[in-house]
C-alpha cells in the first residue's frame, strides 16, 4: 500500500515539479531538497485529490514537511 | 540629463515567429518570400468570419523545459526564447555585466489571454478549487517581462510597457532612455505576444479589423494593396540586447547596429481610429530623426507598421511621405509575419537592423495593385524581390489602439 502512495506521489511529483522518481523518497524535504516552492504545493494538494481521493486542506498543507509526511497523511485519510 | 554621449549599440537580436524559430530561420524565410498565414482548422472558427491566423513555427513549449514552460503563458514562453537567444548573441553573460546593472523593458499589448481564457473555462467547468496558483503570474502583462528578467537574472530594474500595438516598440524606446540616464550598462527589450483564441478573433472580427480572405490565407495580409481588408492575427516574440556603445566595444561585442534614436506621441484624436493624414505618427517619425542627429535625407528605409488595414495603411503612408519623403524605401513585413501585436515593433526593429546589415530590403509580399491614395503612390514600397540599396539609417515605426506612436531609428554599425 505505502509502496503504491509513494509511486504515485513520485509521478505527481515529476509532473507537477520536475522532481526525479528516484529523488521523490520519504525522507526528503519538498522546500529543501526537491526545490517544490509554495504554489506548486498547492498543484500537488489537487493531484493528490485527483488520484488518490484524499482532500488536504491548507492548514494540514503547511504540515505536510516531507515526502514522508505527504504518505502518512494520505495512508491515515484514504477511504 | 543624460549622463552618456547617447551612443546606444544593439549586440543581440532573437526571435521566434510565424515564419521560423529563431533570428536567422525569420530572416531567411522573410527574404524567400514565405507566408506565415494559414487557415485555422479547429470547429470553433466554423462561424468566425475571419478564420485566418500566423502561427508560430515552432511551439515554444517544446524550446524550453517541460516544468519551466507549464508554469508560463504562452506568451511568456515566446518571449524567454526569443531573450534568451538575444542574450546568448549578445554575448553579455560572459562579460561579467553585474545583474543589478542590467535591466530588461519588454512589452505585450494583450498580456496572457490564454491562461485567463482558459482557467475562466476551468472555474465554470470545475469551481474555484481548481484554478491554477499559476494564474496570476501567467496572466499579468509583466508577465513576459518578469519571465525574462528571471531568464537572465536581471536585477536592475524589469518593465513593461503596454500601449497595444506599439509595445514591442516602447520597450525599445525605454531601454533606450533607461542607457542614456546611466540607469543601467545593459538592457534586454523585447515585445511578446501569443492571444490565438476565439475571443480575441471575436474581438477584432467584431471591430472588422481582420481579413476575411479565409480561402487565399497566403494573400490575406496585403498591406498597401487596393484589395486589403484587415490584419491577420500572428504570435510570436523578439528581443535585443542594448548597451552603451563604448562599453559593448570595449569587451569586444559583435554589433549590428546602432540605436540612434526615438519618438514618441500620442494621436489625441480616437481611441481605436488612427488619424487620418497620420499626424501623430508623422510627429513620432520627426521626432525620431531629429533625436538621431538625421535630417530626413539620410533615412534610406523604413520598415513600415502597415497592418494590411484599409484606414491604417493610408494614414501611415502619409505620415511617411511627409517627414521622411518619397526616396525611402518602404516595406511591410506584416504581409508575411502576420500581425504580432505588442511583438511587432521588436520583430520590425530586428528586421530594420538586418536590412542595414545586409544591405538589402525584404519586399512587401502581395502589393500586387497599390492603392490608389497619392502618398502610397508616391512611396517607394519594395515589392516582388528584396531590393539591394546603400542603406545608412532606417526608421521602424509602430502605433497602437489608443492612440500610440513610436518611432526608432537605426544607423549601421
Amino acid at each position: 500500500m505505502s509502496e503504491d502512495i509513494q509511486t504515485g506521489l513520485a509521478e505527481i511529483l515529476e509532473e507537477v515539479a520536475g522532481v526525479a522518481p528516484a529523488d521523490a523518497t520519504p525522507e526528503k524535504s519538498f522546500t529543501e531538497d526537491l526545490d517544490v516552492d509554495s504554489l506548486s504545493m498547492v498543484e500537488i494538494a489537487t493531484a493528490v485529490e485527483d488520484k488518490f481521493g484524499v482532500a488536504i486542506p491548507d492548514d494540514e498543507l503547511a504540515n505536510i514537511k516531507t515526502v514522508g509526511d505527504a504518505m502518512s497523511y494520505i495512508q491515515k485519510n484514504k477511504a | 540629463m543624460s549622463t552618456s554621449d547617447g551612443d546606444v549599440v544593439v549586440t543581440g537580436l532573437g526571435a521566434t515567429t510565424p515564419l521560423g524559430s529563431d533570428v536567422a530561420s525569420t530572416w531567411d524565410a522573410l527574404l524567400a518570400g514565405r507566408s506565415g498565414v494559414s487557415r485555422i482548422t479547429d470547429d470553433w472558427v466554423k462561424d468566425f468570419p475571419a478564420q485566418l491566423v500566423a502561427r508560430l513555427a515552432t511551439d515554444p513549449a517544446q524550446q524550453i523545459d517541460r516544468v519551466r514552460a507549464r508554469r508560463l503563458d504562452r506568451s511568456q514562453q515566446v518571449a524567454v526564447v526569443a531573450a534568451e537567444e538575444a542574450w546568448r548573441d549578445s554575448g553579455a553573460a560572459d562579460a561579467g555585466v553585474a545583474h543589478e546593472r542590467v535591466a530588461v523593458v519588454f512589452g505585450t499589448g494583450i498580456g496572457g489571454a490564454l491562461t485567463l481564457l482558459g482557467q475562466d473555462d476551468v472555474l465554470e467547468e470545475k469551481g474555484p478549487k481548481r484554478v491554477s496558483p499559476f494564474t496570476i503570474p501567467m496572466l499579468m502583462p509583466n508577465g513576459p517581462a518578469a519571465a525574462v528578467g528571471l531568464a537572465v537574472g536581471a536585477k536592475g530594474g524589469v518593465h513593461a510597457p503596454v500601449s497595444a500595438c506599439a509595445s514591442g516598440a516602447e520597450a525599445i524606446r525605454w531601454g533606450l532612455d533607461l542607457l542614456r540616464f546611466d540607469r543601467a550598462d545593459v538592457v534586454l527589450v523585447g515585445g511578446a505576444e501569443a492571444c490565438v483564441h476565439p475571443l480575441p478573433m471575436a474581438g477584432f472580427a467584431a471591430m472588422r479589423a481582420m481579413s476575411t480572405r479565409n480561402d487565399e490565407p497566403e494573400r490575406a495580409s496585403r498591406p498597401f494593396d487596393k484589395a486589403r481588408d484587415g490584419f491577420v492575427l500572428g504570435e510570436g516574440a523578439a528581443a535585443l540586447v542594448l548597451e552603451r556603445g563604448d562599453a559593448a566595444r570595449a569587451r569586444g561585442a559583435r554589433i549590428h547596429a546602432r540605436l540612434a534614436g526615438a519618438g514618441g506621441t500620442a494621436d489625441g484624436y480616437d481611441l481605436v481610429a488612427p488619424h487620418p493624414e497620420g499626424e501623430g505618427a508623422g510627429r513620432a517619425i520627426a521626432a525620431a530623426v531629429r533625436d538621431a542627429g538625421l535630417t530626413p535625407a539620410d533615412i534610406g528605409h523604413v520598415n513600415a507598421h502597415a497592418t494590411s488595414t484599409p484606414v491604417g495603411d493610408t494614414a501611415e503612408a502619409a505620415a511617411i511621405l511627409s517627414t521622411v519623403g518619397e526616396h525611402t524605401l518602404v516595406t511591410a513585413t506584416k504581409s508575411q509575419t502576420g500581425h504580432l501585436l505588442g511583438a511587432a515593433g521588436a520583430l520590425e526593429s530586428v528586421f530594420t537592423i538586418l536590412a542595414l546589415r545586409d544591405q538589402l530590403v525584404p519586399a512587401t509580399a502581395n502589393l500586387d495593385d497599390p492603392d490608389d491614395d497619392a502618398a502610397v503612390q508616391a512611396l517607394d514600397i519594395v515589392r516582388r524581390e528584396p531590393r539591394r540599396a546603400r542603406l545608412d539609417a532606417a526608421v521602424n515605426d509602430s502605433f497602437g489602439f489608443g492612440g500610440h506612436n513610436i518611432a526608432l531609428v537605426f544607423t549601421t554599425a
